[in-house]
């Protein structure tokens, strides 16, 4: 008895600001422009994709006291865009990453139901913390949040945005001209919460959305992060995009959901994926290769090593061999993206395979900044997309191209049909919804 | 042909179904679909068609209320709104030449947030963003955010306004700083070095004040207007200082020509800059004071306002407003006492009225919002002249 194959989930990430995404090229548009996003958008609708997703940073990252200069910088204010999306998409779901430590759950509450009403209902929310001192700097409140708060934080902000998501009755908007009632209670949206992160009451301002809850994605992939999403996550934003770590990571939370009385199927696995196509596979191969040099160029590879190493390495020739320099341990020099981990055993680490490949500083950072995750024919690349849902790896993946805005095109050209061939990818829409999209209805 | 210097700027407020409370009960009203997008598109499409310099759109961190200081419990009224900024997103595709300046409130929000989202408007609509700031000393406002304990609000008492309109100031201030941060050349793809941005054109604002403090710089790269147009609704001294200092335009509400002239001789004295638009709330037609009068009776209370209440024909209506202009109002922001009906009054009645006497536009002049209105696109504070 074979289970029904699965299907396939797909959604497209606007290119971000760290090096995956290549400027250089000339076919490489605008960041900011209105006209790049509706590109994407329209492209990931074509390919009936499930969603559409933009990322967050609230300050600009800085090396070596300075803001980085060499990756994409500036970006719009996620729901403000998405928002604008809703009005030349008809179906794409529309997910926006906010961060639940500089907002406040009444204000952010209120937007993504707003989004969901004008998107009717699409709205996604990426919940994202965050404890930093330096992206506080930009806020009232400061970089308050201690580290290990971050996730009880987010977990009352989601609880408490379904309260005020739920707070109108289902039948509370009447709007009956005749008997002259336009709601059907006087105490319409009230609500009232006191928890150890927030201690609020009074009235909401939106009837409820669509969707009733806007779709919540999670990224953190922490022990805390993978228990936050299990208990109230409905899509996870993962990085385990090889078969053997996806399977892993793939049991290791849908084993959690059961401790919340949930479904496997109520929380849809999705690693972010990179791509090179070819005509045949060797072409494939040179095409990643050389996006990897263009998302890799020589200051960028002796940015990542100060950034491993601790200290200003611009002396350094990204073409020559790795010299011999002990990294400084005591501070870092970079702010404001996600942490690398334990620097001394990553210095280690890359000096090993510096020495026993023969690696250049450039092919060293080229190597163990990692590759597409897909690569091949696009025929090859289906299978492969294919194989990692039916081997529970994935429920799907949210591709992140290396072009601002024609990067996702030849992907939906190419190889969307061969998924919908295989019967693992819808041919149209069948909902209306983001939820319907996700199958989590 | 019209003469620049008597062209008056026209702007509609769009709230809800209109102004009077029971505008929902026209029957023209459309009260099931004001929770949709389509909606608002088609008050938007009117608005432009009537080549009016901007809509405002209404918002609030609350209920709406028929109580000042907190929800009530009628059943009768419209209850309920959208985010103002996400909805003027939502609307700016579909419009090509119409300002969108949606309401968004300093008191309990992160100014770097709406700061942002207003910059990222304009960029979405191509340079037809402003803001309407507003407060919120509501107690029952603050306690949807639990941070700060507000007491009960009483709009006379000075001690209690005043910081509220100084915290709105510097939210003012951040956002223009933040909107100033990146030079309008920072971006400069500079294969050989692999820099994509000089940093050198792009500036930490160092904002430290009493109520917050923000480093900076923008998330958002410079906008096509530079700085969107920034308006402000003010009644009293405390409000015009706020408004002479912080904002592009502002709007009052004098209740005659004579009044008009005094509220403009004030704010005259604090800025010559400012635009000063005069509100009113309006209901047009032959039969305005009857249909205002049935609307009264469903109410159950006569019509109330801040601003002046405007019953009469669009002839009328046009002798009113080129005689407040006279007394220095330079332009006016309209509030439709029922939409469709008096929106439509407006758009396709007053401004040809307008027209025939050579006051208002034959066609849009500008695609920026700033253009619209005469405001020159400002220089970045921090660019230095390369």
């Amino acid at each position: 008895m074979t289970r029904p194959r699965k299907r396939v989930h797909l959604a497209a990430h606007f290119p971000g600001v760290n090096n995956t995404t290549v400027w250089a090229d000339p076919r490489s548009g605008s960041q900011i422009d209105f006209a790049s996003f509706v590109h994407l958008a329209r492209t990931a609708e074509r390919g009936t994709f499930d969603f559409f997703f933009l990322a967050e940073g609230l300050r600009l990252r800085e090396l070596k006291g300075r803001i980085h200069d060499l990756d994409v910088v500036g970006r719009p204010e996620a729901l403000t865009v998405l928002s604008a999306l809703a009005a030349v998409t008809d179906r794409l779901g529309l997910a926006g990453t906010v961060n639940a430590t500089f907002n406040e759950p009444y204000e952010l509450a209120r937007r993504l139901s707003t989004l969901d009403h004008l998107s009717e209902g699409r709205a996604a929310w990426n919940v994202v913390t965050s404890s930093d001192a330096f992206t506080g700097e930009n806020f009232r409140r400061g970089g308050y949040l201690d580290r290990a708060d971050r996730y009880r934080r987010a977990g009352e902000f989601v609880e408490l945005s379904r309260k005020l998501w739920d707070s109108w009755q289902p039948d509370a908007l009447v709007a009956d001209q005749d008997s002259g009632r336009f709601v059907r209670t006087g105490d319409v949206g009230a609500f009232r919460h006191q928890g150890e992160q927030f201690t609020v009451e009074g009235r909401f301002t939106l009837p409820r959305g669509p969707q009733r809850h806007p779709v919540i994605i999670q990224a953190g992939d922490s022990d805390e992060g993978r228990e936050f999403a299990a208990s109230a996550a409905d899509v996870i934003f993962s990085r385990h995009g090889t078969l053997e770590d996806g399977r892993a990571f793939y049991a290791d939370v849908k084993r959690r959901l059961a401790r919340y009385g949930r479904e496997p199927a109520t929380l849809k696995i999705m690693p972010a994926a990179t791509y090179a196509l070819g005509d045949t596979e060797e072409e494939a191969a040179e095409r990643a290769a050389e996006i990897r040099r263009l998302q890799v160029g020589p200051q960028t590879a002796i940015a990542f090593l100060e950034q491993v190493w601790g200290r200003d390495m611009s002396a350094v020739d990204p073409d020559g061999p790795l010299p011999d320099i002990e990294p400084n341990l005591a501070d870092g020099v970079s702010q404001g993206r996600a942490a690398h981990g334990d620097r001394a055993s990553l210095a280690a680490k890359w000096r090993t395979i510096a020495d026993e490949k023969r690696l250049t500083v450039r092919e060293l950072v080229i190597e163990v900044t990692g590759r597409q995750t897909f690569i091949g024919t696009p025929e090859s690349v289906a299978r492969q997309i294919d194989e990692h849902v039916q081997a529970d790896a994935a429920d799907g993946f949210i591709l992140v191209p290396h072009l601002t805005p024609g990067g996702l095109d030849e992907f939906v050209d190419r190889v969307v049909p061969l998924l919908r061939e295989r019967g693992v990818f819808r041919t149209e829409y069948t909902g209306g919804t983001l939820r319907e999209h996700l199958e989590l209805t | 042909m019209t003469d620049q210097h008597q062209a008056l700027h026209l702007a509609v407020a769009l709230d809800g179904a209109g102004w009077h409370p029971a505008a929902w009960r026209e029957s023209s009203a459309r009260p099931s679909q004001l929770f949709s997008a389509r909606y608002w598109a088609g008050l938007v499409a009117e608005a432009e068609r009537g080549l009016l310099d901007f809509v405002t759109i209404e918002d609030a961190l609350g209920l709406q209320s028929a109580g000042f200081d907190g929800p009530d419990e009628r059943v009768d009224q419209v209850r309920g709104r959208f985010d103002a900024v996400l909805l003027a997103a939502r609307l700016a595709p579909l419009t090509t030449s119409i300002g969108l300046v949606p309401t968004a409130t300093v008191t309990h929000t992160e100014p770097f947030h709406v700061a942002i989202g207003i910059a990222t408007l304009d960029h979405i609509s191509g340079g037809r963003a402003g803001w309407r700031p507003q407060i919120s000393g509501r107690a029952a406002e603050a306690r949807h955010f639990g941070r700060r304990p507000f007491p009960p609000l009483d709009p006379r008492d000075d001690e209690r306004i005043r910081p509220l309109f100084e915290e709105a100031a510097d939210a003012v201030e951040v956002a223009r700083r933040l909107w100033d941060s990146w030079d309008d050349d920072a971006e400069i793809r500079d294969v050989p070095t692999g820099r994509f941005i000089d940093r050198d054109r792009l500036h930490y604002i160092d904002f430290a004040g009493r109520f917050f403090s923000v480093k900076g710089p923008s998330i958002t790269p410079r906008s096509p207007q530079g700085q969107p147009v920034v308006t402000a609704l003010a009644h009293a001294r405390i409000p015009y200082e706020f408004a002479a200092g912080a904002a592009d335009v502002v709007y009052v509400t004098p209740h005659s020509a004579e009044q008009a002239a005094s509220i403009v001789a004030e704010i005259r004295e604090l800025s010559g800059e400012v635009r000063i638009f005069a509100d009113l709330l309006v209901l047009l037609g032959e039969d305005a004071a009857a249909r205002k009068a049935r609307l009264d009776e469903l109410d159950g209370a006569e019509l109330d306002s801040d601003a002046a209440i405007f019953t009469g024909t669009v002839e009328e209506l046009a002798d009113l407003l080129i005689a407040w202009q006279r007394a220095g109002i330079q332009g006016y922001r309209l509030r439709p006492g029922a939409v469709p009906y008096d929106l439509k009054q407006i758009t396709r009645g007053l401004t040809a009225e307008l027209r025939g006497r050579g006051v208002f536009r034959r066609a849009y002049e500008s695609g920026t919002l700033r253009g619209l209105l005469g405001l020159p696109r400002p220089a970045g504070r921090y660019a230095e002249v390369r």
